[in-house]
């Protein structure tokens, strides 16, 4: 049975199985009926040595191609710093659990503390819990926050200009937990603020959820909008992403009650879909009525500054099916992550990226639709670094081409609309390369034709 | 882990005009973000650090030395399988063909990430006996939930909209309930009998058409093997419920039960647990879903299927009406897949069923070494995990509190405690397969060094811990006045 995570002898299971008084293994089995043991042997393949577990892996990574595929859609290939990788593998945080016992996790909670400090920051909130699965389920939570707070009102509008990956997850939670999902239509690419008014006027909505930016990467005016969520007594919600929350107006500014979404673009990896992080932010009114874990400040017995999981009595574990969620732990290694990016970047870091994914996303705007080929889907709408386009080429065909250059042009949101997405970690040549595959894809179409 | 605290916050290194970063000059500054409109624009810049790169690296280096984790030392949390996190699973996990790729990359250009999803879902099958496994939920309570619309779906789906009511044992964990309520259903508490085992007689009154399903852990939170499993999953089959398996306690079974085999029909894994994933503070696990063959049509959007087109297997994703919906935003913690499939391939078939024969018997070699000195409410073989209610000699007053503060002295993380609530004191260990025997030698001898110091010195186990970098903190404190972000640090002058 020697095996590297296999620590016992032969000789130290002997007596081991002396002192409990069994005389095998699988004597410490006998209370397990024999026609409920398992008989066949497993089927999964047979132990590989490290070098092969290596080898396996390096093999499938081949498999996948990397791409400069400007997808955005939520999800963002911002510059990743050398450092917060790092500081994610430090084992003492990487191999610790829940921080439960505080006098000797006061490495985590003191992060948690520095998180939730910055996402208030970010989002102009003032408090923070201490980090969701991810920025769908953080939404539909959010959602769920509102019906709670609403009481006897169990109907949510959501903006047509939101992510459809978070709201296909939003309307999963929605009806299995009986609430009423209607949609806001968009005009022009935003939220109809006068259609969300005529439904808010039914005085039976919980609460309103819009994007910002919106998921055409349109940065939305909602000046007004809370005023009007609250004379109707709906909570006013808004899904973001949380690095473009460093340039345009806040929540907090606009006056939300709940600000959500993914931390994924406060520079972590891709991951082909996770792990990221949700953010849950609020009011302090509100504190209470969160999900999740949440840290605080308190003194130990010598009368020192530390800090602990606090305000539990929301928590499953102790209010069962009466809790505010069944979340249970929160997404803390990837809360450290965002904690770690923030602090290198700062305030002026997280604006030169932003500045320059502007620039960015705004001359490959110009160059795609400076083809002919392209125009823009919502000409003169403000965005920040991306953005949809329509066309008439055959975007099947297209991306197919582009993929064969180790490209990828956006993602198709509709039968002939692209939504392309541009960072920091995008050079110029890069978007010459994909407007040049743009052109050369029509030419060989054009080629076709004649 | 070092015991002198360090205890600073990042914002108090700040100082303003230092920068951490370095980026790529703007090659396109003809387009200026100030040309955005002023109103839809931040107004004023958030309060964040400005610290030079070493500063930010010594910051969270300190800290990571006032925690523990279990590279740190034996932590017998019980329920939440603290194993040993191999380290060529990191490795796999930052492989830079994996880490690059975006979630909605065309498929064709994700072949090896979708095959090891793939990989991973046909393993988790054959471990558990059942048909197909989503990998998309991101943790073990996401897990639940998702399973529990799995259950309410196949009863929705056959237009049978009375069964609102999910049968939970009243030692379950938290979020049994918790999920059930998200779910919209409504929990019915099955009690214990004082084995720790389901009361059979109570349970069989609450068994009617009203019933979607019963919720179970097995071994239960007790560690102890619900041996009329068998029985009581006929009777709730029977009324036309569902079974669910919650997988927290999969570890013991490995090499010894399939969940599938013994009855259940849904059941989710936590990956973080039974296959080694670290918990990282807290998150992320992840919590994949598995049904029995007549399930799978309901498992959530997009589902991972194995194609043959032209001789060539391909991987493609699928969306279907049929299924509960997508509960996350694509994949899942596909970083968390990485490692689970790293540990399940360097385990193989031949260690693999000797975790749970191994965990069981560093559980028992614990219990029956201090059962003199600590209360065993059930006597008997245990699986991977125990409880014991308290010391035996409860004069001294020192509580389960106490003796779990006083190990953090000798550099122990403590055991779960005050769980289950059955009872008063409850001290919950769980050792793992990978601990040695040197290990838990030591862990006993502290256990009952700490044992007679209640006796000798009875205030000194009460005021523990004396040793850590804090000493014992003032939860009321905390929770009466909460002060939750460094702006109401500064303005409380904390």
């Amino acid at each position: 049975m020697a095996f590297k995570y296999f620590p016992h002898t032969d000789e130290e299971v002997s007596q081991m199985l002396e002192r409990i008084g069994a005389k095998s293994l699988a004597d410490l089995y006998s209370d397990v009926p024999q026609e409920l043991q398992q008989k066949a042997e497993y089927q999964i393949p047979e132990a590989m040595s490290e070098m092969e577990v290596r080898r396996f892996f390096n093999k499938l990574g081949m498999q996948n191609i990397t791409l400069r595929s400007f997808l955005g859609a939520g999800y963002y290939d911002h510059y990743s710093p050398a450092v917060a990788q790092s500081i994610i593998h430090r084992s003492e945080f990487l191999t610790a659990y829940t921080p439960y016992q505080a006098e000797i996790s006061q490495g985590t909670l003191q992060y948690i503390f520095e998180y939730q400090s910055m996402m208030a920051e970010l989002t102009g909130m003032e408090v923070s819990n201490a980090s969701m699965y991810d920025g769908t389920t953080a939404t539909a939570e959010a959602m769920m926050m509102a019906v709670a707070a609403a009481k006897k009102r169990s109907r949510v509008l959501i903006s047509d200009t939101i992510n459809p990956f978070v709201l296909r997850v939003v309307k999963t939670y929605a009806k299995y937990q009986g609430i009423q999902v209607d949609m806001i239509p968009a005009k022009d690419g935003e939220t109809d603020h006068e259609a969300l008014k005529a439904e808010l006027e039914k005085e039976d909505v919980a609460g309103v959820i819009v994007a910002t930016p919106n998921f055409y990467g349109i940065v939305e005016d909602y000046t007004g909008v809370a005023d009007l969520c609250h004379e109707h007594k709906a909570l006013f919600i808004i899904h973001c992403v949380a690095t473009a929350l460093s340039v345009v107006r806040t929540p907090g500014e606009w006056g939300a009650d709940i600000a959500v979404g993914d931390g994924q673009s406060l520079g972590i990896p891709l991951s082909y879909g996770g792990p990221y992080v949700g953010f849950l932010c609020t009011s302090k009114k509100l504190i209470r009525k969160m999900p999740g874990r949440i840290v605080g400040a308190t003194r130990d017995a010598d009368g020192k500054r530390a800090f602990v999981l606090t305000l539990q009595a929301r928590e499953q574990h102790i209010r069962r099916e009466k809790a505010t969620s069944n979340i249970c732990s929160n997404q803390s290694l990837m809360a450290l992550y965002v904690t770690v990016y923030m602090s290198l970047m700062g305030a002026k870091g997280l604006r030169e990226v932003n500045a320059t994914s502007y620039s960015m996303a705004h001359y490959l705007a110009e160059v795609l639709t400076s083809t002919g080929l392209f125009e823009m889907a919502y000409p003169g709408k403000p965005f920040l670094c991306e953005f949809a386009v329509k066309t008439k080429l055959d975007i099947e065909q297209l991306q197919a081409f582009c993929n064969s250059q180790f490209m990828q042009c956006g993602l198709k949101i509709a039968d002939n609309t692209l939504l392309l997405a541009v960072t920091e970690t995008y050079s110029r040549e890069d978007c010459d390369n994909l407007v040049e595959a743009c052109v050369t894809f029509n030419k060989e179409q054009e080629g076709c034709k004649l | 882990m070092n015991n002198k605290f360090y205890g600073k916050l990042i914002f108090e290194l700040s100082q303003t005009g230092r920068q951490a970063y370095s980026l790529p000059k703007n090659e396109c500054s003809e387009y200026a973000l100030a040309c955005l409109p002023s109103h839809l624009m931040r107004q004023q810049a958030p309060l964040l650090p400005e610290v030079d790169e070493l500063s930010v690296v010594r910051h969270y280096i300190n800290m990571s030395n006032n925690n523990f984790g279990v590279d740190t030392g034996f932590y017998p949390l019980g329920s939440c399988t603290m194993k040993y996190n191999p380290r060529i699973n990191e490795e796999v996990a930052t492989h830079r063909e994996f880490v690059g790729l975006h979630p909605l990359q065309c498929s064709e250009t994700a072949q090896g990430a979708l095959a090891v999803y793939y990989c991973l879902q046909t393993c988790l099958a054959d471990i558990s006996g059942l048909s197909e496994f989503t990998l998309n939920p991101y943790a073990g309570a996401h897990g639940e939930l998702t399973g529990l619309m799995i259950m309410r779906g196949y009863h929705m789906e056959r237009g049978d909209l009375k069964r609102t009511k999910v049968i939970i044992p009243d030692s379950a964990h938290g979020t049994n309930p918790a999920s059930s309520a998200v779910c919209g259903l409504e929990v019915v508490v099955v009690k214990s009998r004082p084995d720790g085992t389901v009361d059979i007689d109570d349970l069989m009154p609450l068994l009617d058409e009203t019933i979607a399903g019963m919720m179970m852990t097995n071994p239960n939170t007790l560690g102890i093997f619900e041996h009329n499993i068998g029985k009581i999953a006929k009777a709730v089959h029977d009324c036309g419920g569902l079974m669910y398996y919650d997988g927290a306690n999969l570890n013991p079974m490995l090499g010894k039960v399939r969940p599938g085999d013994i009855g259940f029909d849904i059941m989710h894994i936590n990956l973080h647990k039974t296959f080694s994933t670290p918990h990282g503070g807290g998150g992320p696990g992840s919590g994949p879903v598995g049904v029995r063959a007549g399930l799978e049509h309901l498992l959530p959007n997009p589902r991972v299927v194995k194609v043959s087109e032209d001789g060539f297997e391909t991987f493609k994703l699928q969306c279907s009406d049929q299924s509960i919906g997508s509960i996350s935003a694509h994949l899942g913690n596909f970083g968390v897949m990485l490692r689970a499939l790293a540990y399940i391939l360097t385990m193989g078939r031949e260690q693999l069923k000797w975790v749970g024969p191994l965990a069981t018997l560093n559980a028992n070699y614990i219990k029956e070494s201090l059962k003199d000195v600590f209360e065993l409410p059930i006597s008997g073989v245990c699986k991977h995990e125990f409880v014991f209610d308290g010391l035996k000699d409860k004069t001294s007053g020192v509580t389960t509190l106490d003796v779990a503060k006083r190990l953090l002295d000798y550099g122990f993380h403590a055991p779960t405690i005050y769980f289950p609530l059955l009872f008063h004191e409850a001290l919950m260990i769980e050792p793992t397969e990978n601990e040695s025997k040197q290990t838990l030698d030591e862990f006993i001898h502290i256990m009952r060094q700490i044992a007679q110091e209640a006796k000798d010195d009875p205030e000194m186990v009460k005021t523990a811990p004396h040793n850590t970098p804090v000493r014992r903190l003032d939860d009321t404190l905390a929770a009466l006045h909460p002060v939750v972000t460094w702006r109401e640090l500064q303005a409380e002058n904390y």
